[in-house]
C-alpha cells in the first residue's frame, strides 16, 4: 500500500467505528429516555402500562398512608391526581404538600409504582421541569416560583 | 470592619489588572523583551495575590460570623463548627466562583513564576490568555454575583447553610475538583498561544504535560471524593448517578485522559500536534461547560444553588465567547502546523490513538447524554429524563474494547510493531488473567452469569499493568536479584503508567464485584432485634435523642459481625437542622475488608420501632482505592526529572528559542 492508500483505509476505519458510535449512541437514547409528565398529561398521553417515565406533582395532603415500608399516596397537579405506591424508605424531604418526582411505571390499575422516589435537595427550590410544565399549563398557582 | 469592604476593592483591582495584563499582552508579544515579559509576570503574581486577599477576607467574615454579609447571612450560623463557617464561604454560588478564581489566578501566577524557561514570546501570549480568563471571570463574579454585598441592618443569626453540606467533604470536594478544572485552563492558554503564535512543537508538548497531569490527578481525586461524599452523605447507597453535574466532572476528565496520552506521543513523537491542541482547547471547554451547567441554574441539584437566569446568560456568553473564539482561530491556524513523526497503523503511536478514538467517543456519548434533554426542552419544551440505562450502556460499551486493548499500549514499539510477538509476550499475562478470574469466580459463585467477563476484564487490565513491568524487568529470564535491580531501575514514568492502569483495573473490578454482588434489605426493628445479611449479623441495640451543635439527632446504635466474629459498632443518624427545619440522614457504615456495611434510617413506625435499610457493598472501596491508586501513580511520575514542571535542558531552550 502506498502512503496515501495507508492513510485513507486509517481514515476509513476511524470513520466506521465513529459512526457506528453515533449509531449506538443514537439507539441507546430512543430506548432509555424516560419522557417528564405531570398528572394531567397521564390520561391525555395514554401511556401503556408499563412504560417507564417520570411523574412529577405535589404530594397531595391528607393522602400519605405507610404501613412499615409500603407507602401509599397522591400526587397531583392541583387538577388530576394519580395514586402511587412504593416500597422503601422515603427520602428525608418528602411530605404532604410539597413537590416530588417519581421514576417509574403504571400498572394495569392506572396506580403509578414508583421504583425511585426524588424530593428536593434544598427546601428553596422546586424542581425546574416540573416548575415549566406548571407554569405553562396554569396548575397549581403559588407552586410554579422558584422563590 | 471594613474588611469585607478591603475584600471588594480588591476585587475589583484585580479586575482591572487582568484587563491590562490582556492588554500589554497583546501588545508587545510579537517582539517581546525581558521586561515585558517581568511586566506580565509581575501583574500574574499581583492579580493572584489581590484575589487572594479578597477571599480571604470572605472567609474571615465567615469566620467571625459577621451576618452584616449577605452571603454569611444566607448560607451560615454562628453555632457552626469553625471548620464548617470556612467552608460555608464557598458552599453557596457567589462564594464558589470566588475560589474558582481564586485558583485560576492561583495558577496564573505559578505559569508566571515556574515558567521562567519558556521563551518569551509563549510565557506572554500564556499570561495574557490566563488575564482573558481572569478578566471574564472576576468580572462576572464582580458585576453578577458579587459575594461582598452587604444588608443595612444587620441580623443578628444566619439562616444556615444547606445541612447536606455541612460535612467534612465540602472542605475537601471543591477545592480538588477546581483545582483540576480550572487547572486545565493552563493548558488551554498554551493551546491558544500556540495557534497564535503559529509555532509547535514537542516542547510544547513537554510544557504543556505536568500542568495536564497536574490538573488530572486533582481532578481524578476530586470527583472520587464527590462521588464517596454523595455515598455516604444521600443514604440512598449509590455512588453514582450520572447526574448531570457528575457528568459535567466526568468530562473534562475523560478529555484529560485522553490529551494527557496524546500530548505523550506528540512529545516523543512530534506527532498528533493538531489533535493535541484541538484536545486541549475541547478539555477547557468541557470544564467551561461544566461550571456554566452547575452555575447557570439550568439544571436543579444540591450543587446549583439557586440563581437569577441574568447569571445564566452572561456566563452562556463567556464560554460562546471562548470556546468559539478559540475554535475559530484553531480553524484558521490548525492547518498550518505541519503534521510530525508518521507511524504504522500497528504501533504504540497507533495504540494512542485507539485509546483516544474510544475516550474521545464516551466523552461524546456522555455529553449527548447530558445536553440532549436540555437542547429537547430548549427547542420542543418536551421533557425527558436520560438517566442511568443510557450512560450504563453506551458508556459501558465503549470502556470494553478500550480496556481490552490497554495492556497491549505499553508492549508496543514507538513507530512500529509486531503485534504478533506482542501478542506472544502477553499470552503469560492472558493466562495469568484467565486462572486468576477462574478462582475468583470460584470464590465468589452465587449462579452462572455474565460476572466473570467482567472480572476478566478487570484483572487483564491489572495484570497486564504488571506484566509491562515483569516484560521490562526480564522477570524468569535472568537471575532474580537482576531482574530486581533492573525493576529499581526503570524510569518513573514506566512505573506510573503501572500503576495508573493497575489503578483502573482496581476500580473496574470494584464495580463490576458492586454491582453484580450487592444485597440489601429493607426491614422493621425493635431495640434489641437482629438481623442477617450476606453473612453479616446486623443487631440494633436502640437509639437516643442527642444534640449536635446545631442540630438534634436520633442516634441509633447497632453491632455488626460478620459470621459470627467480633462484634463492630456502627452508628446511624436521623439529624434535623434546627435553623432550616431541614431532616438529613447520616449513613452508619462499616468496613470489613474492602467491603462495607451501610446502614440507614427510615421512620420511626407508631409501635417504636424503625425502619432501617441495609446494603451489603462487597468490595465498594476498591471503587475509590483504584482512583487513588491512578493518582498516586500520577504523581509519582511528576517527580521524574523529564517531567519536571517547564524544564527542558538550556541547550534545547536555546536551540527552540532561535526557532521561535
Amino acid at each position: 500500500m502506498t502512503r496515501k492508500q495507508k492513510r485513507l483505509a486509517v481514515i476509513a476505519g476511524l470513520s466506521t467505528v465513529v459512526l457506528a458510535a453515533v449509531v449506538f449512541i443514537a439507539l441507546a437514547m430512543s430506548s432509555t429516555a424516560a419522557f417528564f409528565v405531570v398528572p394531567s398529561e397521564v390520561g391525555e398521553r395514554q401511556i401503556a402500562t408499563g412504560q417507564a417515565f417520570r411523574l412529577g406533582g405535589i404530594v397531595k395532603s391528607d393522602s400519605w398512608k405507610q404501613t412499615d415500608t409500603v407507602h401509599d399516596f397522591a400526587v397531583t397537579d392541583c387538577k388530576v391526581e394519580v395514586t402511587a405506591h412504593f416500597e422503601g424508605i422515603m427520602p428525608d424531604l418528602f411530605r404532604e404538600g410539597q413537590e416530588v418526582i417519581l421514576e417509574g411505571a403504571l400498572d394495569a390499575g392506572g396506580t403509578f409504582i414508583a421504583t425511585n422516589v426524588l424530593a428536593k435537595h434544598d427546601e428553596n427550590y422546586v424542581p425546574k421541569d416540573m416548575a415549566d410544565k406548571f407554569e405553562e399549563k396554569g396548575l397549581c398557582p403559588g407552586h410554579t416560583d422558584a422563590t | 470592619m471594613y474588611t469585607i469592604e478591603l475584600g471588594h476593592f480588591a476585587l475589583i483591582l484585580a479586575f482591572a489588572i487582568a484587563i491590562g495584563q490582556v492588554g500589554i499582552g497583546a501588545v508587545i508579544w510579537r517582539g517581546a523583551s525581558n521586561s515585558g515579559v517581568a511586566y506580565m509576570r509581575n501583574a500574574s503574581i499581583f492579580q493572584f495575590v489581590l484575589v487572594a486577599a479578597s477571599f480571604a477576607a470572605l472567609m474571615f467574615a465567615f469566620a467571625t460570623s459577621d451576618f452584616s454579609l449577605l452571603l454569611a447571612y444566607e448560607h451560615s450560623h454562628s453555632q457552626q463548627p469553625l471548620l464548617y463557617k470556612l467552608t460555608s464561604s464557598w458552599g453557596n454560588h457567589e462564594g464558589s466562583l470566588l475560589l474558582w478564581v481564586f485558583i485560576l489566578t492561583l495558577f496564573g501566577a505559578a505559569v508566571a513564576m515556574f515558567g521562567g524557561r519558556l521563551p518569551r514570546k509563549l510565557h506572554v501570549l500564556v499570561l495574557a490568555n490566563q488575564g482573558l480568563l481572569g478578566a471574564a471571570f472576576i468580572g462576572f463574579t464582580v458585576f453578577t454575583s458579587n459575594p461582598f454585598a452587604r444588608i443595612l441592618d444587620a441580623p443578628i443569626e444566619g439562616r444556615d447553610l444547606n445541612p447536606i453540606l455541612q460535612d467534612v467533604g465540602l472542605a475537601i470536594h471543591p477545592p480538588l475538583l477546581y483545582v483540576g478544572y480550572v487547572g486545565f485552563s493552563v493548558c488551554f492558554s498554551f493551546a491558544m498561544a500556540a495557534l497564535i503564535s503559529g509555532k509547535i512543537d514537542a516542547a510544547w508538548a513537554r510544557w504543556v504535560r505536568p500542568w495536564t497531569m497536574g490538573s488530572w490527578i486533582f481532578l481524578t481525586l476530586g470527583i472520587a471524593m464527590g462521588s464517596y461524599w454523595a455515598y455516604y452523605e444521600l443514604g440512598w447507597g449509590g455512588w453514582w448517578f450520572w447526574d448531570p453535574v457528575e457528568n459535567a466532572s466526568f468530562m473534562p476528565w475523560l478529555a484529560g485522559t485522553a490529551l494527557l496520552h496524546s500530548a505523550l506521543v506528540m512529545e516523543k513523537r512530534n506527532a498528533l500536534k493538531i489533535w493535541t491542541v484541538l484536545l486541549a482547547i475541547l478539555t477547557f471547554s468541557l470544564s467551561l461547560l461544566g461550571t456554566f451547567m452547575v452555575r447557570s441554574g439550568i439544571l436543579t441539584s444540591v450543587h446549583s444553588f439557586a440563581s437569577d437566569p441574568t447569571r445564566g446568560l452572561v456566563i452562556l456568553g463567556i464560554l460562546a465567547f471562548f470556546i468559539c473564539g478559540a475554535f475559530i482561530l484553531f480553524a484558521l491556524r490548525g492547518p498550518s502546523l505541519r503534521a510530525g513523526g508518521l507511524f504504522a497503523p500497528v504501533s504504540r503511536e497507533a495504540a494512542l490513538v485507539v485509546n483516544n478514538l474510544f475516550l474521545a467517543t464516551a466523552t461524546a456519548a456522555v455529553l449527548v447524554g447530558t445536553l440532549y434533554p436540555l437542547v429537547l426542552d430548549a427547542f420542543t419544551g418536551i421533557k425527558i429524563s436520560v438517566g442511568a440505562p443510557f450512560f450504563n450502556l453506551t458508556f459501558g460499551a465503549l470502556m470494553v474494547p478500550l480496556l481490552i486493548v490497554i495492556p497491549f499500549g505499553p508492549f508496543l514499539s514507538w513507530k512500529r510493531a509486531d503485534l504478533f510477538s506482542v501478542s506472544r509476550r502477553l499470552f503469560g499475562a492472558v493466562l495469568v488473567a484467565l486462572v486468576v478470574t477462574i478462582i475468583f469466580t470460584a470464590f465468589t459463585w452465587q449462579g452462572a452469569n455474565l460476572l466473570p467477563l467482567g472480572f476478566l476484564l478487570a484483572f487483564w487490565v491489572m495484570v497486564g499493568a504488571l506484566a509491562d513491568l515483569a516484560e521490562r524487568s526480564q522477570l524468569f529470564r535472568i537471575a532474580p536479584s537482576r531482574s530486581l535491580r533492573r525493576l529499581m531501575g526503570l524510569p518513573k514514568t514506566v512505573w506510573s503508567t503501572a500503576g495508573a492502569h493497575f489503578g483502573l483495573g482496581v476500580t473496574v473490578l470494584g464495580i463490576v464485584v458492586v454491582s453484580g454482588f450487592e444485597t440489601e434489605l429493607i426491614t422493621t426493628m425493635q431495640p434489641g432485634d437482629q438481623t442477617e445479611l450476606s453473612g453479616y449479623t446486623i443487631q440494633y441495640e436502640g437509639e437516643r435523642l442527642l444534640q449536635g451543635p446545631n442540630y438534634v439527632t436520633e442516634h441509633a446504635d447497632f453491632l455488626v459481625s460478620k459470621d459470627g466474629g467480633k462484634l463492630r459498632t456502627l452508628a446511624s443518624e436521623k439529624r434535623n437542622y434546627t435553623a432550616r427545619r431541614m431532616p438529613t440522614t447520616e449513613a452508619g457504615i462499616q468496613t470489613f475488608g474492602f467491603s462495607q456495611i451501610y446502614v440507614s434510617l427510615g421512620d420511626k413506625t407508631p409501635e417504636g420501632a424503625r425502619v432501617v435499610r441495609v446494603w451489603h457493598k462487597p468490595m465498594i472501596t476498591l471503587i475509590w482505592l483504584g482512583t487513588v491508586l491512578m493518582a498516586l501513580a500520577g504523581a509519582y511520575s511528576l517527580t521524574d526529572r523529564r517531567m519536571r514542571v517547564a524544564a527542558p535542558k538550556q541547550a534545547k531552550k536555546q536551540a527552540v528559542g532561535q526557532a521561535l
